[in-house]
């Protein structure tokens, strides 16, 4: 049993976000980096697989050097190696593409994801590479569970859940509650730095381009309305606000 | 040729895709085109033809018994026939995680450039440049769009739509579906029933930890059935089992963009934030006058949640 877990590196929720030279590039200077949170989730319900089946866990990042420490991170959690496709994820399109490459060379039983990344919240690289690999894509999976070749799934969809039951290989979407958070320990830590890291070139090439960046409009004051005269807000909600 | 993907439910078009009708209209009248839509599942031929009302001429109808039932592969492949056969350039529709679920497997087979969160009409005077919305609502991207087919996923309430009171043409269709499309077997769907969408709401009312409790609910509900409105809650409240999970909205839950979000007793922290700022109206009620949600609110109420709220049905009650 082969899984592939792909992690996205991308800033922590509480940075404070800003940009440099004219507004086109990201201002990383005290921005935190991260594995992405639903992919912590991918990766940690991977680790519980492996202490289940014996699975190997490769993870794979679609980014630049600066994305290390993050993958270091996931073969302290678990992960036996990894690879890192060097090249800026600019689009979904591209970066699936890298991750397909990579999964058809290393004919991986299981992809697991994150729903979406934290950055663009986008959703579709999963999907993107189920196609191109041509097989079943789903998102976002809260259980999951092997028996054998086949896969029990429990998904999120509009206002509840559905049960699924398909065959390997798959490429999953995960979110939580399918695994805990793993927290890397100390012996995992120690062994990471000595387990295999490859670094490969992309392929292809980008099909966006960002042009500049910006920030929203400052939010102005919050108006307070004394709790004695909340029915008041009705009325504001109505003639000032009209949104109701 | 402009293609809009739409989401049906109860036989009609969903609202935030009649929003995605009107803005890919948009678009086809700034490119000099037509738009055309998609509609795929059980869907009444009358509520399809409401796709003219926002701007739309056709409607191709994939009404395969096959296809009543949501499957992402199987409509994506139907969606991705469809460009193919009509030639369509650019893909519209509104983002959900279905609907990303589809555009995503269409874009491997098209090589289409996909981009989510569009937050207005594109740019065309040089190329085709649009405005997303990224860091979950904390920043923009100006995105130059390559690549031969694009598509895109926009946010609710990035277009107001003008009804023109045309009626569409609904054509049926009926694209050939592969065997290995339905290999995943679909053994149980618990949907809650007659509930308002939270992603569709324009009105949310939502809950955090201040309620103290799941038997504390009512007043909330009181208040949202009064406003029409979806409710929705923090995360805690969903993983302490107070309310169902996919109510909860935040960095690692749904993101609403509704033109009311009231907060009952929600802190107010900056993952929570992520799912809901970009919501036109904010209110916050919450006892401590300290919660950093005021910062972010544009009105707000210290007190207590079981004393505001009922006040709150009322006034909306008396008002009706
Ligand atoms: C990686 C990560 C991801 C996360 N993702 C999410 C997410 O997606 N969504 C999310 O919501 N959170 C998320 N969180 C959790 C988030 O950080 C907060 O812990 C959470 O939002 C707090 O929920 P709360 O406001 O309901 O509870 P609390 O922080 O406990 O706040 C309760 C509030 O209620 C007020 N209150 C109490 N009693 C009353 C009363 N009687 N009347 C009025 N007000 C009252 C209090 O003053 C307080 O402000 C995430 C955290 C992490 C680390
Ligand atoms: N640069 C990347 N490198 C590796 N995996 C990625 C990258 N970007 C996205 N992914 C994976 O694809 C999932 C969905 O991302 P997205 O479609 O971009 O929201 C993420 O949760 C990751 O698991």
């Amino acid at each position: 049993m082969k899984i592939l877990v792909c992690i996205s590196s991308v800033p922590d929720t509480t940075s404070k976000i800003s940009f440099t030279d004219g507004d086109t590039k990201l201002n990383k200077a005290g921005v935190t980096y991260i594995i992405g949170p639903y992919d912590d989730y991918a990766l940690a319900r991977a680790v519980e697989l492996k202490e289940q089946t014996g699975a190997i866990i490769t993870v794979l990042n679609v980014g630049g050097a600066d994305a290390e420490p993050q993958i270091r991170k996931a073969l302290a959690i678990g992960a036996d190696d990894a690879i890192r496709v060097d090249v800026e994820p600019t689009d979904s399109y591209f970066v699936a593409e890298q991750i397909a490459a990579v999964a058809k060379e290393g004919n991986y039983d299981l992809i697991l994801m994150g729903r979406e990344t934290s950055d663009y919240n986008s959703g579709v690289v999963h999907g993107i590479v189920g196609e191109m690999l041509g097989i079943p894509s789903f998102s976002p999976v809260m259980q999951l569970d092997l028996n054998g070749n086949e896969v029990n799934m429990t998904r999120e969809i509009e206002g509840g859940k559905e049960k699924l039951i398909a065959s390997l290989p798959l490429v999953l979407g995960c979110q939580e509650p399918i695994a805990e958070w793993k927290i890397p320990n100390m012996r995992g830590i120690m062994t990471a730095r000595t387990k295999p890291l490859k670094v490969i070139p992309a392929a292809g090439s980008a099909l966006t381009t960002t042009e500049k960046y910006s920030l929203p409009a400052p939010k102005g004051a919050c108006k307070m309305i004394p709790a004695e005269e909340a029915e008041k807000l009705i009325e504001l909600l109505k003639t000032e606000a009209k949104v109701l | 040729m402009i293609l809009i993907f739409t989401e049906i439910a109860d036989g009609a078009i969903k609202k935030s895709s009649l929003e995605a009708i009107y803005y890919g209209s948009k678009v086809a009248e700034m490119m000099g085109t037509n738009s055309t839509v998609l509609a795929i599942g059980n869907a009444d031929e009358a509520e399809l033809a409401k796709a003219g009302n926002f701007g739309a001429t056709k409607v191709l109808h994939a009404n395969d018994t096959k296809l009543t039932n949501p499957n992402s592969m199987a409509y994506a492949s139907v969606l991705a026939e469809t460009v193919k056969s009509i030639g369509a350039k650019v893909v519209i529709t509104a983002k959900s995680s279905f609907a990303d679920a589809v555009t995503a497997r269409a874009a491997g087979a098209l090589k289409a450039a996909v981009v989510g969160n569009v937050t207005e009409l594109p740019d065309l005077s040089n190329g085709f440049q649009v405005k997303v919305s990224i860091f979950t609502g904390k920043a923009f991207a100006d995105v130059n769009v390559n690549g031969d087919v694009k598509i895109l996923a926009i946010k609710k309430n990035v277009v107001a739509p003008i009804e023109s009171g045309n009626s569409a043409a609904v054509q049926n269709i009926s694209p050939a579906l592969a065997d290995n499309l339905f290999a995943a077997k679909v053994t149980e769907t618990i949907k809650a029933t007659g509930m308002i969408s939270l992603p569709e709401a324009d009105l949310v009312v939502s809950g955090g930890r201040g309620m103290k409790g799941p038997e504390n609910w009512q007043p909330l509900l009181d208040l949202a059935d009064a406003l029409g409105a979806a409710t929705a809650c923090s995360k805690p409240v969903s993983d302490l089992d107070w309310r169902p999970h996919h109510e909860h909205v935040g960095q690692t839950g749904v993101k609403v963009s509704p033109n009311l979000y009231i907060a009952c007793g929600i802190s107010g922290a900056i993952q929570h934030l992520a799912g809901v700022n970009s919501s036109k109206v904010l209110v916050v009620i919450n006892k401590d006058p300290e919660a950093p949600f005021f910062k972010a609110a544009d009105y707000g109420i210290v007190g207590d949640v079981f004393e505001v709220l009922p006040k709150l049905t009322k006034a909306v009650l008396a008002n009706k």
